[in-house]
């Protein structure tokens, strides 16, 4: 089979405002079927604009050029794999776009009356009850918006809980391999941080953590299987331990992924913990959202749950916001509802058995690409990995390449990249989640470019450290971006005539 | 199954590599004690079609067919086919956030486009990559307002929306800061500018409004903005309602603008999906929360996008943060950025004008609430019949009313907010009129 890449035309595109020609339009509105109102007398000409300045004008054709075009500098799971780690990209089911804008549904607002919105209501009770089987909690809330959302929901909750029995208590232990925002959450939730080194083995150091927990710890957050793919191999005693401590233990379920069908928090002590819609369940990332953060608790946690909580009443499904012990709402409405159509249409598309089936292929992935790259890049944690495997660039480095370089080098053999340079606790990291979704033949594709690149830095590590080069745009310079920002598009200064 | 592509052979072939002679090996070496030892009860997987047929089911339980005259933070307008065409893209749908800028100058470039037109829209120097939505990013601009001012309190009007009012709450609640609402004017519907004099304090961060605000009304920017910067405090200015800005004056003497974009082709879709913005000036850009994309060179010398001033962002920055926002709503950012290429500049004046003018044949002859210049929305006394007896028999006609105030402003509760768009027709709204007179 030949290899991906091959090099092909390309052309620029102008952005929106230089294409832009005052007259040109993309748009017809149907006549008014009222009298039109001028809007400055009934406004007041202080409150309404001459124009909105330098927006562009531009003509249909141009539009879907523009986009359609710019939409070809972009790689997707669409076109091959997306290792990246803990990211989960996989295959998006186009049938659960389609269902997302089926119109009683998509057209339904959110202050439609209940007796009308029932079926609604009901997708949003099927999922939950089906998140809840999966994780074993007791009760779910769909209303976070993204995982990040749904950590400060969880801690909040865990918050409103100690707070209820008398004492919020004052700080949270996280892992130093856990994702950023975990600290960052417990920060907005006013929680100081405290810094939990792992042991050798890249896990949660229950010796360690014993010594650092106290009558001020509020919780433990954790996530499992960790970032470096691994299970927790102690995490009952570690909930059993925070528990003995009167502290909660939330799990960020990033990588959730590696555990449906096989084992479920719930079941070895997990109190409360979020699901990152847009991982597991498979709704697009769509280059950065949206994503949906839905959070499953236990019972002692469900009083506190943010409001509205969907409630059957007879036969009537209603949206009950008289929950006195709330945290109250973090978001308008019942959340990023369409991203939930989806994931339940995915969880549909498996069903409970296959689902299972869908884990054990993730597992199976991630292992076979371990197996066949740990001759060629150094693994630095060796006990057995679920979902993902993580190497670090120390053989590469000694010659002067780090990941971020191997990164882009795989670029040019048509990957997405891996996870780049996380988690922290791993030197030069290479983070890779295959995922379920990919065939032999695509990992197979994967791990020859990988190994491929292994031998170009042996024989010409310069070669390697300026790639990529097969992209329409070779390597960005960030530092300047950062250095001087320029964050949005402004005219050219116009020319001046006499000096031409 | 569809969705895994693998035979068993191949299974096989690569459970032989790994010296593995079942599948189940592979997680053999976790705790007994946490294994599940049954199936998921869930139901066995479903075909597309019947998957189909079943979300179509419960769309009918639901209300369809129906003129619906709500708006309150989640509007009707008309979605330019162009709008699905491109962000079903797989390239779009299918993508990462562009961390890998060499492979993601599409999503890139868009973005840069979107920052640029909110800029545009709300007379800022610099936005962001989008926010969850309208609720969540006025605490995350109040917590902006704080660490730009070294002050811990805010104050909000009670004309912004309920629902983003409490998620507010929410988050103030736990972090210990202190939020003050300011009244009303009971005649105009617009904030009280003398109960806002009395609440400014010399440890105001900010004050929040929404403008039009909840009741529809056009708040006084500019004053309000002079009393805050008295006490030095900030503006925040919010918006539900995007196609506002087609017409409106922008509110240049704000500090910071959120709002919500939902207007700009994404439907109610019974809540969300949809996408929030922070906009702010040039010299509190590093206090912004979220992704925010820049113009940058590549190697060969040619323009290129790349995400930027990450030093603010949870993945760099930890518990050090401006945010905890990681993924945001980028696609739906996307669905905008391409509605607005699709009405530039001319279209978005005369969308506006349409909702305008639709809201203003509504609202004629019927007992207004409110006295202030309105928008697209409008509060009206139900003429001594009950908000909820007027919706009522308007769904015998179907026809989904407005939103009955009383139950977030008990003192309103003789009344509904209406909402028209370029999507109201006349007949409709006459009926409306025809069930409140």
């Amino acid at each position: 089979m030949p290899g991906k890449t091959r090099n092909h035309i390309s052309q620029n595109e102008a952005l929106l405002f230089e294409m832009s020609s005052p007259g040109k339009k993309g748009y017809q509105l149907p006549d008014l079927d009222v009298p039109v109102v001028d809007a400055a007398a009934v406004l007041g000409t202080e409150n309404t604009r001459e124009e909105i300045t330098d927006f562009p004008e531009v003509s249909e054709v141009e539009v879907i050029r523009h986009f359609t075009r710019l939409s070809t500098w972009n790689y997707g799971i669409d076109l091959g794999l997306f290792p990246l780690g803990s990211c989960t990209m996989k295959y998006n089911p186009r049938v659960n776009e389609t269902v997302a804008r089926t119109e009683g549904l998509a057209w339904a607002h959110p202050y439609q009356p209940e007796s009308l919105s029932q079926g609604a209501l009901k997708i949003a009770v099927e999922l939950e009850q089906a998140l809840a089987e999966i994780t074993g909690m007791d009760a779910v809330t769909l209303q976070p918006a993204a995982g990040a959302h749904g950590e400060l929901t969880g801690v909040l909750l865990i918050r409103a809980l100690l707070e209820s029995r008398g004492n919020p208590r004052k700080k949270i232990i996280i892992p130093d391999s856990a994702h950023g925002t975990n600290p960052a959450t417990a920060a907005l939730a006013g929680y100081g941080v405290a810094n939990l080194k792992s042991n050798d083995k890249g896990l949660v150091d229950v010796e360690a953590l014993a010594k650092l927990v106290d009558e001020d710890t509020a919780a433990l957050m954790v996530t499992n299987p960790n970032t470096i793919g691994v299970f927790e191999e102690d995490i009952v005693k570690v909930t059993s331990l925070m528990h003995s401590k009167g502290a909660l233990v939330y799990m960020d379920g990033a990588n959730m992924n590696a555990l449906v069908g096989i084992t479920r928090p719930g079941d070895f002590g997990i109190d409360v913990m979020h699901l990152n819609l847009h991982k597991t369940f498979s709704t697009p990332h769509g280059g950065g959202g949206p994503g949906a953060g839905a959070v499953a608790v236990k019972a002692h946690l469900e009083p506190f749950l943010p409001i509205p909580r969907v409630v059957r009443i007879g036969e009537m499904l209603r949206l009950d916001e008289n929950r006195p012990q709330s945290i109250g709402r973090v978001r308008a409405f019942l959340g990023n509802y369409g991203v939930l159509i989806r994931a339940l249409a995915y969880i549909m598309a498996h069903g409970g058995p296959g689902l299972r089936n869908a884990t054990l292929d993730a597992l199976l992935n991630a292992n076979y690409i371990r197996k066949a790259l740990e001759p060629y890049f150094d693994l630095p944690y060796t006990n057995p990995s679920m979902h993902e495997c993580v190497f670090s660039d120390d053989r590469q480095a000694a010659k002067g390449v780090k990941t971020m370089d191997i990164a882009k080098r795989l670029i040019d053999y048509g990957f997405h990249p891996y996870t780049v340079a996380f988690p922290l606790i791993v030197h030069g990291a290479l983070m890779i989640e295959p995922t379920e979704t990919e065939s032999k033949a695509e990992l197979d594709a994967f791990i020859e470019a990988m190994i491929a690149i292994a031998k170009e830095v042996e024989s010409d590590a310069s070669f390697v450290l300026k790639a990529p080069y097969h992209t329409r745009t070779p390597r960005v310079d960030e530092t300047t971006a950062a250095r001087k920002p320029v964050l949005r598009w402004k005219p050219q200064p116009a020319v001046n005539k006499a000096a031409d | 199954m569809r969705y895994l592509p693998k035979s068993d052979a191949e299974r096989k072939e690569m459970l032989a590599t790994l010296g593995m002679d079942s599948i189940e090996r592979l997680y053999a070496h976790l705790p007994k004690e946490v294994l599940l030892d049954r199936p998921l009860s869930i139901a066995p997987g479903k075909s597309e079609y019947e998957i189909i047929d079943w979300f179509r089911a419960r769309g009918d339980e639901n209300a369809v067919g129906y003129a619906c005259f709500l708006g309150a933070g989640a509007y009707y307008h008309y979605r330019p086919v162009m709008c699905d065409v491109v962000v079903s893209r797989g390239e779009f749908l299918t993508s990462y956030t562009p961390y890998q800028a060499e492979m993601a100058q599409g999503t890139l470039t868009t973005i840069f486009e979107f920052q640029t037109m909110i800029c545009q829209l709300t007379g800022m120097d610099v936005a962001n990559a989008s926010m969850y939505d309208g609720s969540s990013a006025i605490p995350e601009a109040a917590m902006m307002a704080m660490r730009i001012t070294g002050r811990h309190k805010v104050l909000v009007a009670r004309t912004v929306h309920p629902e983003y009012r409490a998620v507010l709450a929410t988050y103030a609640k736990y972090q210990g800061v202190p939020v003050a609402e300011i009244a009303y004017d009971p005649e105009t519907g617009k904030l009280d500018l003398d109960d806002l004099a009395a609440k400014l304090d010399a440890q105001t961060a900010a004050v929040i409004i929404q403008s039009p605000n909840f009741f529809g009304c056009l708040e006084d920017t500019a004053k309000i903005a002079a009393l805050a910067h008295s006490k030095g405090a900030l503006l925040v200015f919010s918006f539900a309602e995007a196609v506002s800005l087609g017409l409106l004056e922008p509110p240049h003497e704000a500090d910071i603008v959120v709002g919500e974009m939902q207007s700009f082709a994404h439907p109610p879709s019974y809540g969300g999906p949809y996408a929030g913005i922070v906009a702010t000036k040039e010299k509190y850009m590093r206090q912004l929360p979220g992704r925010l994309a820049g113009e940058t060179k590549d190697s060969a010398g040619n323009r290129a996008f790349c995400l930027t001033l990450s030093t603010r962002e949870q993945h760099i920055r930890r518990e050090k943060a401006t945010s905890n926002i990681c993924t945001n709503q980028a696609l739906i950012a996307l669905m905008a950025t391409v509605f607005m290429s699709v009405y530039g500049k001319q279209g978005l004046r005369e969308l506006a004008v349409q909702n305008l003018s639709k809201a203003h044949y509504l609202a004629g002859g019927l007992p207004l609430r409110f006295s202030g210049p309105f928008f697209n929305e409008f509060a009206v006394s139900t003429n001594g019949k009950s908000p909820e007896a007027v919706n009522e028999a308007l769904l015998s006609q179907k026809i989904v009313g407005g939103l009955p105030l009383g139950k977030y402003y008990p003192e309103l509760s003789g009344c509904l907010l209406l909402c028209a768009t370029e999507m109201s027709r006349r007949e409709q709204m006459d009926k409306v009129k025809g069930a409140i007179l």
